[in-house]
C-alpha cells in the first residue's frame, strides 16, 4: 500500500528515528571520553577499550555468553523448526491447542515468571534424580531453548504459511513420499526462516538477563549478568566502550542477514516470474 | 515398513542403523510434534505447578526453604497441607497491593503512550515509496536486535543529575539547577517506553501493509475527508494490530524488573522488581511463589486473548 505521507506522519517518523538513536549515539560517543565520569566531556580516548580488554572477568563472561547462545540457537532452531511444521503443516491433532498455547506464551510471559519458575524445577529435579547437579551453563541454556524455541516456531510458522503448500503438493503429485517432501522441498524453501530464527534466538539468548541471573549458579556469570552488576551502582565508562562494541557487533550481524534474506526473496521472486513465462 | 524403497544401499552397511532410521522415516511426523511438545511441557508448563505448589507451602528453615505439601506419618497416613496464608498475607498486605496497582498503573499507562506514538510511525512507514520502506522498517528492527540492558543504560546517561540532558539544559542557561529525573517515575515511563516502542510498531506495521488502499480512495471519491476516512476506515480496520502490539507491550512490562530496578532506582514500586528482590535476597520462597501467582493469574486473561489473535493472524497468514 503505497501512497502519500502527510507532513504529520513524516515528522513523527522522524521524531521517532531521533528518539530511537539518539540515546545510542550518545552511548557511543561518549565511550571515547576520557573523563572517567561519563556525562563530562574530558577530550577524545581509547583509554577504556583498554581497561576493558585487560579485564579478564569481562572475557570470560563474553565466553559463556557466546558458547550458551550458540547452543542455544542451535537447538532452539530445531525444536522450533519442528513445533512450526507441526503447528502448520500436519493438520489438526489432539493437544494442538495446548501445544499452540506454550508456543506463544513464552513470547509475553514476564522474565520474572518464567525464571521463577525454572529455577524452582531445577531444584526440585535436582532433589528427585539428583540432576543438575549444579546450576551454570547447562541451566542457563535449557531456560534460553526454551524461550528462544517459540520465537524459531513463530518465524517458521509465518514462512510455512507465506509460501504456501502447492510446491509439496505437486512433489507428492509426482510421487514422492512425505518423508522425502519434507527434505528435498519444505526445508529447502525454509533456511531463510531458519537463518533468522537461528540469529534470533542467537541474539536472545546473549541479551537475556532476568532469566538467567535465576537460574545460574556461583561463579556462571553471563556478559548482560556482569553488566548489570556493574551498572546498578551508576555510570562506568568502561561499560560504554563495550556497549559501543556490542552494537557495532549486532549491526553488522543484522545488516549481512537483512541482505540475505533480501537476496533470497529476489532470487525466489524472479523464479516465480520465470515459471509464470514458461507457463504463459 | 515396506514403503521405503530407495535405501538398500545403507541397509546392507548398518541393519541396526538403517532400521532405526526406516522407524524414523515411518513416525517422522509424531517425533518431529512430540520432541519440541515434551521439552515445553517439561520445562515451560510444568514449572508452574511446582510454583503453585510453593505457594501454598509454608516457609522453613531448610533447603528449600518451604514446607512438604504431602508428608506421609508413621502409621502410612498421607496428610495433604495447604496454607492459603501466603495469598492473604499478599492480598491483605498493603505493601504488595499497592505495587500490584502500581505495576498496572505503569504497564498500562505506557502501553497507551507507546500506541499514540506508534500508530503514526507504523503508519508513516507503510505510507512510505518502495525504496524508503525496507530501510525505515530495517531501523526500527535494529534497536530491537540491540541489547535490552544497553538501550536502557543509554537513559541513565541521558536522564542523571549530571547527565547529558540536564547539561545541555543547564549549558543553554534554561535551568540553574539540575532536574531530578533519573530514579523517578518518570523515568521508567522512558525506559519502557523506549524498549518496548519496537513491539507496538511491528504488530502494527504487519496489520497496515495488508490494507487496501483502494477503500481510501473510495472513501475520498465519496466526498469524505481524510481526518473522517481514518477514523471510519482505516483505525476500524488496524484493530487486530492495536490490540496485538497492545499486549504485546502490556504483558511483559506489567512484569517489568530492569526498567523500575536500574531507572526507578528503589523509588518506583514494580511488582517484578518486588519479586526478584524477594527471591534473592529473602529467603521466603512461599511468598515469593505466591507473588508470581498473583501476578499469572492477573496476565492470563491478556495472555489468552493474545495468543487467540496470534493464532488468528498466524493462520490467515
Amino acid at each position: 500500500m503505497y501512497g502519500k505521507r502527510s507532513r504529520f506522519l513524516t515528522i513523527m517518523l522522524t521524531l521517532g528515528l531521533a528518539f530511537f538513536y539518539i540515546p545510542m549515539l550518545l552511548l557511543v560517543i561518549y565511550s571515547f571520553n576520557y573523563s572517567k565520569l561519563v556525562p563530562v566531556w574530558g577530550g577524545w580516548s581509547l583509554r577504556w577499550y583498554e581497561v576493558l580488554f585487560q579485564s579478564e572477568e569481562v572475557w570470560s563472561a563474553v565466553g559463556l555468553s557466546l558458547r550458551i547462545a550458540f547452543v542455544n540457537a542451535t537447538f532452539a532452531t530445531i525444536l522450533g523448526a519442528f513445533a512450526g511444521l507441526a503447528m502448520v503443516r500436519f493438520g489438526r491433532f489432539r493437544g494442538r491447542t495446548l501445544f499452540g498455547g506454550m508456543l506463544v506464551a513464552p513470547l509475553v510471559m514476564p522474565e520474572v515468571i518464567t525464571g521463577l519458575s525454572l529455577l524452582v524445577l531445577f531444584i526440585t529435579l535436582k532433589q528427585w534424580i539428583g540432576w543438575p547437579a549444579e546450576r551454570g551453563f547447562v541451566t542457563i541454556t535449557i531456560a534460553h531453548i526454551t524461550f528462544s524455541l517459540a520465537y524459531v516456531a513463530v518465524t517458521v510458522q509465518a514462512r510455512l504459511t507465506g509460501m504456501g503448500q502447492s510446491l509439496e503438493e505437486a512433489a507428492s503429485d509426482l510421487g514422492a513420499k512425505p518423508f522425502k517432501v519434507l527434505t528435498a522441498i519444505t526445508i529447502p524453501r525454509l533456511t531463510p526462516a531458519l537463518i533468522s530464527g537461528w540469529l534470533l534466538a542467537f541474539s536472545l539468548s546473549l541479551d537475556d538477563l532476568v532469566i538467567a541471573s535465576f537460574v545460574t549458579g556461583p561463579g556462571a556469570n553471563t556478559l548482560p549478568i556482569l553488566i548489570f552488576s556493574r551498572i546498578r551502582l551508576g555510570l562506568r565508562p568502561d561499560i560504554n566502550a563495550l556497549a559501543t562494541i556490542i552494537i557495532l557487533f549486532v549491526a553488522i550481524c543484522v545488516a549481512i542477514a537483512a541482505i540475505i534474506l533480501f537476496r533470497q526473496q529476489r532470487r525466489e521472486e524472479i523464479d516465480h516470474q520465470l515459471a509464470q513465462r514458461e507457463n504463459g | 515398513m515396506t514403503d521405503i524403497t530407495d535405501h538398500t544401499a545403507a541397509d546392507s552397511d548398518a541393519p541396526l542403523w538403517s532400521r532405526l532410521a526406516r522407524r524414523m522415516q515411518a513416525n517422522w511426523r509424531v517425533i518431529i510434534t512430540i520432541i519440541p511438545f515434551a521439552w515445553l511441557f517439561l520445562f515451560f508448563l510444568f514449572p508452574f505447578f511446582i510454583v503453585a505448589k510453593i505457594s501454598l507451602a509454608e516457609v522453613i528453615i531448610a533447603s528449600p526453604p518451604f514446607s512438604r505439601m504431602i508428608e506421609w506419618t508413621d502409621g502410612g497416613i498421607m496428610t495433604i497441607r495447604l496454607v492459603f496464608d501466603n495469598f492473604t498475607y499478599i492480598l491483605t498486605d498493603n505493601l504488595y497491593f499497592n505495587t500490584y496497582v502500581n505495576s498496572l498503573k505503569i504497564s498500562v499507562t505506557s502501553t497507551i503512550i507507546c500506541l499514540l506514538f506508534g500508530y503514526p510511525i507504523a503508519y508513516g512507514i507503510v505510507r512510505s515509496g518502495p525504496v524508503a520502506k525496507p530501510i525505515l522498517l530495517f531501523t526500527i528492527i535494529l534497536p530491537f536486535w540491540t541489547s535490552f540492558l544497553l538501550r536502557v543504560y543509554a537513559w541513565m546517561g541521558l536522564l542523571a543529575d549530571q547527565g547529558t540532558i540536564n547539561n545541555l539544559l543547564i549549558s543553554l542557561g534554561l535551568i540553574d539547577e539540575p532536574i531530578r529525573m533519573l530514579y523517578t517515575e518518570f523515568a521508567v515511563y522512558v525506559g519502557i517506553v523506549y524498549t518496548y516502542m519496537p513491539f507496538m510498531i511491528l504488530p502494527l506495521y504487519a496489520n497496515m501493509e495488508k490494507l487496501d488502499l483502494s477503500l481510501n480512495e473510495a472513501a475520498a471519491d465519496l466526498g469524505s475527508r481524510p481526518t473522517n476516512t481514518f477514523f471510519r476506515v482505516t483505525l476500524p480496520l488496524t484493530i487486530p494490530g492495536i490490540i496485538a502490539g497492545s499486549l504485546l507491550v502490556f504483558i511483559p512490562a506489567t512484569g517489568e524488573y530492569v526498567i523500575p530496578d536500574l531507572l526507578g532506582g528503589g523509588n518506583v514500586q514494580m511488582i517484578g522488581r518486588v519479586l526478584f528482590n524477594e527471591f534473592s535476597r529473602n529467603t521466603d520462597w512461599p511468598v515469593a511463589a505466591a507473588v508470581a501467582i498473583v501476578l499469572l493469574f492477573l496476565l492470563v486473561l491478556p495472555i489468552i486473548i493474545f495468543q487467540y489473535y496470534q493464532g488468528k493472524a498466524s493462520e490467515a497468514g
